[in-house]
């Protein structure tokens, strides 16, 4: 209990002083995830819809396996994206493991598929006549799907908080290809992994803190977001 | 484009899974005039409305519209924005009243007038005090109303009803559609509507077609599909209650006489003596008596017995053994002044010219 309470002790005083290496880490950590999800956001709302709307031979399969990615482990996914840009690798050309974008695109793996999951089961939970409602009104189909998506908001903004919870709490791929260097590409988990194993629990613990208000604080922007566009 | 006719359709064939659920030889869809589908599940009627609002893609056939032959993407995107289309669910957004009944507006570009088209759609529904309420928190029939508010707000030169009644209860149901046939009378839109209730389809159809397997059996005007049905299907659908099996026995002067089991009816029409044929009886057209009344006009009078008196909400309908089965409709005042009962005896009457005979092929 003590080492609870040391731990909450320094993470306000870590907060109050805006100690600048954790501000930093924080910062980074929002940087990362904040750009990994708006990518995943892109590619898994896109997808999603176009699984969703369009009947193709196979299709049952292909939403299995974006359900299986869903819980893609983040260490396989920090391995395929390690041995991809090793300096060897195929895309060892582009110089870019331990640095911050090798980060951005492995969280951006993670995130990817929850995001298209979590789109491709709402859009398809709209009713079966919508998208002839909506074409009936006089809609192209690139203002049909843009309805849709906007029809669907509610449930998409829970894939913007699950994909954005999924990669800002994630370690193992980070680590893999950031390598936790101080000052570049360390951020809140792969700091909070050090520390703990460093025996500095009163930091780790505070930066556990702070990575959870972190995650609180966005996600409680998105709630206000989510239930403000709600017409009463 | 030939004089008054708005869409023409020509040999149609849509294929939906390698199957043909469409087949339609022939099918004009005139201005101003409201134009209603019947049949049963499964008889193509919304696959039509679909194809006719440009939104469904047929693999054979014409379809014109005003003279335009709808063949391109381009084609049935301008179709779709001359045309309405109300489902049988309300399908609104989670949205404002308003911004529903905005939205379609706002897609086809008409941005000039968007408020006074909007409130004017909603006043004739009676909805102009839900606008600014959520579309999620209506009741059926407000959602219903809201529903062809934002149909009519385009002021479509076509309108497509999708069996728009059937999710409601008969008291809503009433009203919604007075003020449909208000409004179609005042816009003088075009309308198409699918729907297999026959109290419905008299009130509102010009022009009535019957299909079944995605075929039109018979097309023409209200009264002549009700009251002269081509075939036994067509005559059991819009509700000619008793269908009998008979054989012309002679004909003067297109007064025939017909065989029915062992009884003899008399109707009009032109059938020769021998020919195989079907009596159509629509149960309204049956008068109840106790005893033969010589004041009527009618040429056909049966002793009865009341097999079974159904309870039909203002009227009963008696299941009645002539001979041969008769059904017929009474009013419960009439029914309570004659103290008809199960197993009573008395007299059905009809006129000849209430007898639909068609000719029967077995």
């Amino acid at each position: 209990m003590e080492l609870i309470g040391e731990g909450i002790k320094k993470a306000l005083e870590l907060i109050i002083s805006f100690d600048p290496e954790v501000m930093g880490i924080t910062f980074l950590s929002l940087k990362i995830s904040g750009l990994a999800t708006l990518i995943s956001l892109f590619l898994g709302i896109s997808a999603g819809t176009a699984i969703a709307l369009i009947n193709f031979p196979g299709k049952k399969i292909v939403i299995s396996l974006v359900n299986t990615g869903m819980g893609l482990p983040p260490v396989v996914v920090g391995l395929f994206v390690t041995v991809l840009i090793w300096r060897n690798g195929p895309l060892g050309f582009l110089e870019i493991l331990y640095t911050p974008s090798a980060m951005i695109i492995a969280q951006a793996i993670i995130a990817t598929p929850i995001v298209m999951g979590i789109s491709l089961a709402a859009i398809q939970h709209l009713p079966e006549n919508l998208r002839l409602q909506i074409l009936s009104l006089g809609a192209t189909r690139l203002q049909m799907v843009w309805v849709l998506i906007k029809e669907a908001r509610l449930p998409l903004l829970a894939a913007v908080m699950a994909g954005f919870g999924g990669v800002i709490s994630e370690v193992g791929a980070s680590i893999m290809v950031g390598g936790n260097i101080k000052g570049y590409s360390r951020v809140l988990t792969t700091a909070t992994v050090m520390e703990t194993s460093k025996g500095n629990f009163d930091i780790a613990i505070a930066l556990g803190i702070i990575l959870l208000l972190l995650a609180f604080c966005v996600n409680l922007i998105l709630t206000q977001i989510q239930q403000r566009q709600r017409p009463r | 484009m030939t004089n008054n006719i708005l869409m023409q359709v020509n040999n149609l064939v849509l294929d939906r899974r390698s199957v043909t659920v469409l087949d339609i030889e022939k099918l004009n869809v005139t201005a101003g005039k409201i134009l209603v589908l019947i049949g049963p599940n499964g008889a193509g009627k919304s696959s039509l409305l679909l194809t006719l609002a440009g939104l469904l893609k047929f693999q054979k056939g014409r379809l014109n519209y005003q003279g335009i032959s709808i063949k391109s993407g381009k084609d049935r995107l301008m179709l779709r924005r001359n045309c309405s289309v109300v489902f049988q669910e309300s399908l609104l957004l989670d949205e404002t009243v308003y911004k529903n009944v905005a939205l379609g507006l706002k897609l086809r570009g008409k941005n000039n007038n968007i408020k006074a088209d909007v409130e004017e759609a909603l006043y004739y529904f009676g909805v102009n005090n839900l606008a600014q309420r959520s579309a999620r928190n209506l009741s059926g029939g407000e959602a219903k109303r809201v529903s062809l508010a934002r149909a009519f707000a385009l002021k479509p030169q076509l309108i497509l009803l999708d069996e728009p009644f059937s999710s409601l209860d008969p008291p809503t149901n009433e009203g919604i559609i007075d003020d449909l046939q208000r409004i179609l009378e005042k816009t003088k839109i075009t309308a198409v509507i699918a729907s297999h209730n026959r109290e419905e389809t008299l009130r509102l159809a010009h022009d009535v077609a019957v299909m079944n397997n995605g075929k039109i059996i018979q097309i023409g005007t209200a009264a002549e599909v009700f009251n002269q049905p081509v075939n036994e299907f067509v005559a059991d659908f819009v509700g000619a209650e008793t269908i009998l099996e008979g054989i012309v026995k002679s004909n003067h002067d297109g007064i025939m006489m017909i065989t029915v089991k062992d009884k003899t009816i008399e109707a009009t029409g032109n059938y020769a003596g021998g020919e195989k044929v079907y009596c159509c009886l629509r149960p309204e057209n049956i008068m109840i008596s106790r005893e033969i009344q010589n004041k009527y006009s009618a040429r056909n009078f049966f002793p009865a017995k009341v097999k079974k008196v159904h309870n039909q909400g203002i009227f009963n309908k008696l299941i009645l053994d002539c001979g041969f089965p008769l059904v017929a409709y009474i009013t419960k005042n009439s029914c309570e002044d004659l103290s008809l009962q199960e197993d009573d005896s008395v007299v059905a009457s009809f006129k000849a010219t209430a007898v639909h005979v068609i000719r029967r092929e077995k």
